[in-house]
């Protein structure tokens, strides 16, 4: 069996938008933004005068820039505004060289710490995010200054297309994955196999061997949580600890995670996968008022 | 006298019996059976009772069975066992006398074995964690192509465009041969990109081991069977000149047998 | 900042840490760059708009097989790109 058999697609979240109507684009001083292009996912945000505006996130299309246009014209559509209106844009994402019309490219790793550090408040400085292909671990500082990082995006495990593969073969959307992971009478061992592959081997063995759904979703989770944990745990966790990325919203890995580190996370109410792309347009806000003074 | 060595692996269990001639060690027969669905212990007996009748061979003729590969220790009728990495290397110096280099590749697992004119292990190297570094990586690759493994070696063969293969991870890998089918990329050069990225895998855990193209390697396993993994394998930095046995398939078993009967023989003079 | 480049897979961990605070004052040259028999190291503008050196990114998931000329399998000393770097930023995880 394929694992790109999502015929039914289970591996669908929701793409989602949102604008603060309280702000007014058009008084504003410095209107910034930012487009984070990840391989699965990719987030573009608005701020005016250093503060969120709106944001807007859909599944990356085929190329860069391409998903870029798409995801900002979505973004300036939903608020009446123009390309023309904004002042500064950054870019960021996997790979440098993909928006060719951002004012300037910055690191996802310094991009997701900025945007943290809005979202989470600057008592935040440990930073993880959980993408669709890449994991992420990172320290930063209170100004949301990166002072340590890792990066694995070599690896499905304790990615979200690793989620994927277990939605798909179990045939459940992936959005219903952490609850269910919690419907159990006793929580399972993880599944041995790190690699996802095996571990898709494995989980069919389980529910051969009697396991219910549920609780294959439990050791998945179990495993995937084990090796995050194991990368955080290179770089070392410091309170407060605050999650991102799309597994942000899966509480059967979340939970897990706590537990192991013995640490729990920060919950905001923003969406937990702009953080990237609000960090590029906080970015972009400062380098507009750097302009602005030296000109 | 006659030794038998069993090689179980989760597609398949392969047998050689090795009999005592004037001039040394010969084989005496082969004898392979797919488990299927089958309890892998239960397989393995029925392997040996089959391969048996199948070669006209009694039990009681056979001296030792040693078991080897990955359930090894599932093999209820074997008499002792042997790591898959020293019944590699004494079954590849037996087919392949002048290789130093072993390298074998496994749908699940590779191993690259430095070893001795004897055929004794002296280095290896193996994954058995990662699936983007063994054949199932091809395999799914195939199957998200709907082509059989076969039609996709065939299929690398034609072609004559070289794209590389960024993703590293077999769930990448596939999202990425997506991309690639809807930008109209020929089936040929997907098949040979994913080919390539295999071979050069292996090549590079070659290299590890001190690989380099001086040295002479042999290729055994199922992989011997596909001419465009050969022809990658042969292209790749750290592989020096690669020697195809026959019956590449059995080499472990052949191992794991060549050494039950050195054994023997020891026990005789000690 | 202390910086990681690298991965893991089933197989292991495998990280290069560069400590990134050396690199602007660096009292070698980037002397890095040049010991790397793979090439594998660059100088390049950080964020912050600091002088750096990293790993480039087509070694970074490659780096237990690029790494491999100078790592055996069974000898790990005397690392080209760690004498080099006088002031011990760069370690290897594995």
């Amino acid at each position: 069996m394929s694992m790109l058999e999502n015929d039914k697609d289970y591996w669908r979240w929701q793409e989602s938008c949102w604008i603060d109507e309280r702000r007014d684009w058009r008084t504003a001083r410095i209107v910034s933004a930012g487009i984070d292009i990840g391989s699965v996912s990719s987030q573009a945000v608005v701020c005016v005068d250093g503060e969120l505006y709106g944001y807007h996130s859909m599944r990356t299309g085929g190329s860069s820039p391409d998903s870029a246009r798409k995801v900002i014209d979505a973004l300036l559509a939903r608020s009446g505004m123009a390309i023309e209106n904004l002042h500064y844009l950054v870019g960021t994402g996997y790979g440098r060289i993909n928006i060719p019309f951002a004012h300037k490219t910055l690191t996802e790793i310094a991009c997701h710490a900025r945007g943290a550090n809005y979202m989470a408040g600057p008592s935040v400085r440990t930073l993880l995010d959980m993408g669709g292909q890449d994991c992420k671990v990172i320290r930063c500082d209170e100004r949301g200054k990166v002072e340590r990082f890792l990066m694995n995006d070599k690896c499905a495990a304790g990615t979200g297309r690793g989620m994927e593969v277990i939605a798909d073969l179990l045939k459940i959307p992936v959005v219903e994955l952490g609850e269910r992971s919690f419907a159990i009478d006793a929580e399972p061992p993880a599944v041995s196999s790190i690699c996802v592959v095996f571990a898709r081997s494995e989980a069919l063995g389980l529910i051969k061997a009697g396991y219910t759904k549920n609780k294959v979703i439990a050791a998945y989770c179990q495993a995937m949580a084990e090796r995050v944990v194991s990368l955080i745990k290179r770089i070392g966790v410091e309170q407060e600890f605050f999650i991102t990325g799309g597994i942000a919203k899966n509480s059967g890995v979340v939970k897990r995670i706590e537990r192991l580190l013995g640490v729990e996370s920060i919950h905001t109410k923003y969406d937990s996968q702009i953080a990237g792309a609000l960090g590029a347009a906080l970015f972009g806000h400062t380098l507009m008022q750097k302009q602005t003074k030296e000109s | 006298m006659i030794h038998c060595g069993i090689d179980v692996g989760s597609r398949s269990i392969k047998l050689v019996f090795v009999e005592e001639a004037a001039t040394g060690l010969a084989v005496r027969a082969r004898h392979i059976l797919f488990p299927g669905e089958l309890d892998l212990a239960d397989a393995a007996t029925q392997a040996y009772t089959d391969g048996l009748s199948a070669t006209g061979i009694d039990a009681a003729q056979v001296a030792t069975v040693m078991a080897t590969g990955a359930f090894r220790k599932l093999v209820d009728c074997a008499d002792d066992d042997v790591t898959e990495v020293s019944s590699a290397a004494r079954g590849a110096a037996f087919v392949c006398p002048v290789a130093r280099t072993v390298i074998e590749v496994g749908a699940e697992e590779v191993r690259v074995v430095k070893n001795d004119a004897a055929g004794h292990a002296l280095d290896f190297s193996a994954n058995d964690k990662c699936a983007s570094g063994a054949g199932s990586f091809a395999e799914s690759m195939a199957r998200a192509l709907q082509l059989s493994l076969a039609d996709f070696g065939a299929a690398a063969m034609r072609s004559t465009t070289v794209i590389p293969m960024n993703a590293r991870c077999t769930v990448f890998a596939e999202s990425e041969v997506v991309s690639l089918i809807h930008a109209a990329t020929p089936v040929e050069d997907i098949a040979r990109s994913v080919i390539d990225a295999l071979a050069g895998r292996v090549a590079a855990m070659a290299r590890r081991i001190g690989g380099d193209g001086a040295t002479d390697a042999v290729l055994i396993g199922g992989m011997v069977n596909n001419p465009a993994f050969v022809r990658a394998l042969r292209e790749s930095p750290g592989v020096g000149c690669l020697h195809l046995p026959e019956f590449p398939e059995y080499v472990g078993a052949l191992g794991a047998a060549l050494i039950a009967a050195e054994r023997n023989r020891s026990h005789e003079h000690a | 900042m202390i910086a990681n480049y690298g991965y893991q897979d089933g197989t292991g961990e495998y990280y290069i840490a560069i400590d990134t605070a050396h690199c602007a004052e660096c009292p070698v040259d980037h002397a890095c760059v040049k010991a790397c028999p793979q090439q594998m190291f660059e100088i390049v503008e950080d964020d912050y708009g600091d002088s750096m050196s990293w790993i480039k990114e087509e070694h970074r998931c490659l780096l237990i097989d690029d790494c491999a000329s100078c790592k055996k399998v069974s000898d790990h000393t005397g690392l080209p790109c760690v004498v080099a770097c006088t002031a011990g930023a760069i370690e290897h995880s594995w």
